[in-house]
């Protein structure tokens, strides 16, 4: 059969970001860009999502929903921390309610830096995620 | 004689086990290329389906109660059985029935998880059984009408192709199918558009293998309905009407893929009252012309 | 043979009188479940007793005609003491509440059939009857009828714990219920029409008197128009007989049925009307609803196993002459317009009993369609839908009642996650609820069936019943997958509660259960060694070979899976230990799939409730025009059938 990297469905969650990434993201799905070419569904639903992407830093105040959102996520699964604020909490890092970058609260497995990430960088953030997917179910396998 | 149509009923039977996901997960491709050739895209390869279903069965499956998984099974078979029972040649208002008890299922899998989205997603699947199940219904009873059988056999070996006597009950049939392939302007319940405002719906809290289950069972599903668009053109006297036929399914399959991608959800008052008026002003026109004509 | 059916009649009646003269709890808790298990003791025999011993083509319908009592006037004097006994009660209730359209009604009647009994010259019949029918109805009331008498003494002992404003009146309520039985009894084995309209009327007094229980203000309300609705209809059965007997020379059903004389139409339209008003059928439906207000073991009785049952009984035996008649017509037309209804109107509401009363009412609409259509094949539906009804109807009610004891609500929206806090009780209402609409349970293939009659039926009536079955099956749907959806949905922290429901409660459902169970398994042997002979039987040699036996064996296939497919998926499912996610709430999820954190750091709580659709399918919308087209259809039909009556008459002077 054929392998998991195929059927990609991510999930978006905008932490705090500034819209800036956000909208990069829906760029993807454009028919400029096509992420549905390699199968890529962007479903808004935990469950179904096996790539959250986490737009802008995370604060006190989702940081359990980030939390739980991972959670809720069925293995194997992928984080992609799209842009900077996501991977480090960028110019907003020292603010006082902010955590800092995803990493913080759960485990990131890509990082795609930019202000705003591009979107050719998004999907090459998935892509690679893609190649952490196979890896994660492949130990899963394993562990079964 | 009787023999010969055991041997087909088995036939099918088996046939539509092992075909059905097969012809259906293909549509389901090719939907998603037409849809994505519509909107200027390039799209997924037309496999895509099968990687998806793949995919999914090799994930966790997470539930939100332990009942969830029994319920989504109990849906998958129900499906199956009701295909079986058509392409066995039985009694087609059973079909129905078979088809309704399956869809209930699913209905409780969504009830099941105390989840916002899942359950408003179960009363709308509720509401789009209410919409279709009288047209369904009107065109069992037309069936019969037409060619004095209830069961598929003896449909396809009429006199002549049903649709010659139920052509408002055919349109009426296509114009609620978006509501059982889900999709726009029916697809209420759940849908696979970007649009989220209940989420996923019914099968918000389905993860894993318990949705790849739903998914399977929709091509199943899919290749029963379409089985029905046949049963509306074929008839065994004529060799012809049964190429026409599965180049009928093909049209109206495509012909729901393009109202999908140019109509919007509506509102379920809107769906309830649009349908109902329907089977009214084409079934219930169609089954009384064809009760006197005949 | 003899002894059995007076048993089944008069026993009743004494175990009435013992429980009204025994006042105490203890004596109760011996005498209802004894008298209970005779009953259904001496039902089960009967059965066996009889079945055998009914020929298949006899002159009364594949029936046997019993004289029980030779000597005519006598018979005569006891029904007119009886007559007079109804009358006063009804006369006093009804001075003393001040409801005189009752004492006209009552009076009016009594006083025809004074004239019947005193002054008209009557031939002598057979005063009792015993067919297929009669038996199957002796099982019904017997069985379920006694088993909601023992299901009764646990519950009332509750009702009065939580009841403490309502007055115990329990050795008068359960003297009344075991009349109910007696009565029920003697209307389903009566030949004499005489004989019948007075067990007819026996059930109506002794509902009013079951609704009006509680004696609040509304209790009483309601019983009365019970009352009124039910004495309308007594009154046009009254009239029918009153006419049969002086223009046609008819007391019995075997005569009626055998009678080719067009001037029968009126009286028969006239008898069916009493059935409609019985069966509680649309404009008549109102006095069920309101029924409602009694303790739960009376609704179960009147909706189940008596009244309503006595109402489409009627109609079950006036069929193959109502066939093709304006009579048959209105009923017909009646029976499916309240099918479709009350269905939509069962979907706006939200308390439990209501509902139950309005799909009761929608189902007796289906049965009175078949009865109407009065083809083999419907009858054949029609029984079986009534056996069916009966059963599941009579779960669903007590197991309500037992949840409302339990948890102090009936409301469905306060059912949720019923599964996980009374997991039993919650399995006998899925099993009840299941019974009532899912393929293939019983109700569902009588429903098929009835559809297909009503398409081979061949008149436009029947067409017109089609359509009102595709709708109404589509609403029925609706208002029962929702309440199924409330029972098992789960919210997280929900934990199992104890049991409050008492051991006659569990031992009553757990029958039914095994019924209902049995039933469906034993279609087929039903189907072919009681319910097609007894269609043969009333419409003459092999009518029921209409219904093929291909279809049967498809119908029985279905009914195997569906014990075998839950088997299946609950092997593959019951063992596996998958991950326990929360729901997915789009916020924080405090962790019980019922609070999320809400945007200043609060909890808020998620209230999730069905739909009604009250704007669509309300009351408000349909009520008033569903009653005055069906008043307006049974005023058309019975003047179509007195205009037929008339045009004969005239024809030949």
């Amino acid at each position: 059969m054929a392998d998991i990297t195929k059927s990609p469905w991510i999930m978006h969650y905008d932490a705090s970001s500034c819209n800036g990434c956000d909208i990069e993201v829906l760029a993807c799905l454009t028919p400029l860009y096509d992420v549905e070419r390699f199968g890529i569904i962007n479903t808004g639903n935990p469950k179904h999502a096996d790539i959250l992407l986490i737009t802008g830093s995370v604060n006190t105040q989702n940081q359990e929903v980030v939390k739980q959102l991972y959670e809720q996520m069925p293995e194997p699964k992928v984080v992609v921390a799209i842009g900077i604020c996501a991977c480090n909490g960028g110019v907003f890092k020292e603010c006082y309610n902010v955590l800092g970058g995803v990493d913080k609260v759960i485990p990131v497995d890509v990082y795609v830096p930019g202000c705003a990430a591009r979107p050719q960088s998004i999907v090459d953030g998935v892509v690679k995620g893609l190649g952490v997917l196979k890896e994660k179910r492949e130990a899963m396998k394993k562990k079964a | 004689m009787a023999n010969m149509t055991f041997i087909w009923a088995v036939v099918g039977v088996v046939a539509y086990i092992i075909l059905a996901p097969f012809v259906g997960g293909l549509l389901a491709g090719f939907d998603r290329k037409f849809t994505a050739h519509m909107q200027g895209r390039k799209g997924p390869p037309v496999l895509q389906p099968f990687f998806d279903v793949s995919k999914l069965l090799k994930k966790e499956i997470t539930v939100v109660n332990k009942g969830q998984r029994f319920l989504v099974v109990c849906f998958l078979l129900f499906i199956v059985i009701t295909g079986c029972l058509f392409f066995a040649g039985l009694d087609l208002l059973m079909c129905f029935f078979a088809l309704t008890t399956a869809a209930i299922f699913l209905v409780l899998a969504a009830y099941s998880a105390h989840s916002a989205y899942s359950h408003m997603g179960a009363q709308r699947e509720l509401l789009q059984m209410l919409c279709y199940e009288p047209i369904i219904l009107l065109i069992a009873v037309g069936f019969y009408v037409a060619t004095d059988s209830f069961a598929v056999t003896g449909i396809l070996h009429g006199t002549v192709s049903p649709i010659v006597w139920l052509p408002l009950l055919f349109i009426a049939f296509v114009m609620i199918l978006p509501a059982k392939l889900g999709k726009s302007p029916f697809d209420i319940s759940t849908s696979h558009h970007a649009h989220q405002e209940i989420v996923k719906g019914v099968t918000t809290e389905l993860a894993g293998g318990n949705l790849a289950m739903v998914e399977i069972a929709h091509w199943y599903e899919d290749v029963f309905l379409l089985g029905v668009i046949f049963l509306f053109i074929a008839n065994m006297n004529h060799w012809w009407t049964i190429i026409l036929g599965v180049i009928v399914c093909l049209v109206v399959y495509f012909i729901q893929t393009l109202i999908d991608n140019t109509c919007a959800r509506v509102k379920w008052n809107e769906m309830l009252r649009f349908t109902w008026l329907v089977a009214i002003a084409l079934g219930v026109t169609n089954v009384i012309l064809v009760y006197y004509l005949r | 043979m003899v002894e059995l059916i007076l048993f089944l009649i008069l026993f009743p009646f004494l175990a009435a009188v013992i429980l009204a003269v025994a006042r105490s709890q203890a004596a109760r808790r011996i005498i209802v479940p004894i008298c209970g298990i005779l009953i259904i003791i001496a039902a089960i025999a009967f059965a066996v007793q009889w079945l055998p011993a009914i020929g298949v083509f006899g002159a009364m319908g594949g029936g046997t005609g019993i004289m029980l009592v030779t000597e005519a006037h006598v018979v005569d004097m006891v029904m007119l003491i009886g007559e007079v006994v109804l009358l006063v009660v009804i006369l006093a209730f009804s001075f003393k509440y001040k409801r005189y359209f009752c004492v006209v009604l009552s009076v009016v009647q009594f006083l025809i059939m004074l004239v019947v009994d005193l002054v008209m010259d009557k031939p002598e019949v057979y005063q009792l009857n015993i067919d297929r029918l009669t038996v199957i109805m002796v099982l019904i009331v017997g069985i379920v009828g006694s088993l909601i008498c023992i299901y009764g003494f646990g519950y009332m002992k509750d009702y009065h714990h939580h009841h403490t404003d309502v007055k115990p009146r329990q050795p008068f309520f359960f003297a009344i219920l075991f009349m109910f039985l007696g009565a029920m009894m003697g209307l389903v084995m009566s030949n004499s029409l005489i004989w019948m309209y007075f067990f007819w009327e026996i059930t109506s007094v002794s509902s009013f008197l079951l609704i009006g229980y509680t004696r609040t203000e509304e209790a009483i309300n309601n019983s009365f128009r019970a009352l009124w609705m039910n004495l309308l209809g007594g009154l046009g059965f009254a009239v029918g007989i009153c006419f049969l007997v002086s223009n046609c020379g008819i007391v019995s059903f075997d005569q009626l049925l055998a009678s080719g004389n067009g001037a029968i139409l009126l009286p028969v339209a006239l008898l069916a009307f009493a059935g409609l008003t019985k069966s509680a059928q649309l404009p008549f439906s109102r006095w069920l609803l309101g029924a409602m207000v009694a303790p739960t073991p009376t609704s179960a009785l009147l909706h189940s196993a008596t009244m309503v049952k006595a109402g489409v009984y009627l109609l079950l035996r006036l069929a193959p002459v109502m066939a093709g008649t304006p009579a048959g017509y209105m009923v017909a037309f009646v029976g499916g317009f309240t099918f479709l209804i009350t269905s939509m109107l069962a979907i706006t509401k939200s308390d439990g009993k209501q509902v139950l009363a309005y799909s009761t009412i929608s189902n007796l609409g289906l049965i009175t369609a078949c009865a109407g259509v009065g083809m083999p094949e419907t009858v054949w539906a029609g029984v079986f839908l009534i056996i069916f009804h009966a059963v599941s109807k009579s779960m669903l009610f007590q197991s309500v009642g037992a949840v409302e004891n339990a948890t102090g609500s009936r409301d469905i929206e306060s059912m949720t996650g019923l599964i996980v806090r009374y997991p039993k009780m919650a399995f006998v209402m899925i099993i009840g609820i299941c019974g009532m609409f899912l393929a293939p349970f019983g109700m569902l293939i009588s429903k098929w069936a009835a559809l297909k009659a009503f398409v081979d039926a061949g008149d436009f009536i029947s067409l017109i019943m089609v359509f009102f079955v595709a709708f109404g099956s589509a609403t029925t749907v609706f208002y029962w997958s929702k309440w199924l959806g409330k029972i098992i949905s789960v919210p997280g922290k929900f934990e199992k509660c104890e049991h409050k429901t008492g051991g006659t409660e569990w031992f009553s459902l757990w029958i039914h259960f095994v019924l209902m169970i049995v039933i469906c398994l034993a279609f087929l042997p039903i189907s072919g060694l009681v319910v097609a002979p007894l269609v043969d039987g009333m419409f003459g040699a092999f009518a029921s070979a209409a219904i093929s036996s291909s279809n049967l064996f498809t119908m029985f296939v279905l009914l195997v899976l569906i014990i075998i497919i839950p088997l299946i998926a609950w092997g593959t499912s019951h063992k596996k230990n998958y991950r326990k996610e929360l729901a997915y709430m789009a916020g924080i999820n405090r962790g019980d799939d019922i609070g999320f954190v809400n945007s200043f750091g609060g909890t808020t709580e998620v209230n999730l409730s069905s739909w009604y659709m009250e704007d669509v399918f309300g009351e408000h919308k349909l009520w008033k025009p569903s009653v005055w087209i069906t008043i307006i259809a049974i005023v058309g039909f019975i003047a179509a059938s007195a205009g037929t009556v008339l045009t004969a008459i005239g024809g030949v002077l």
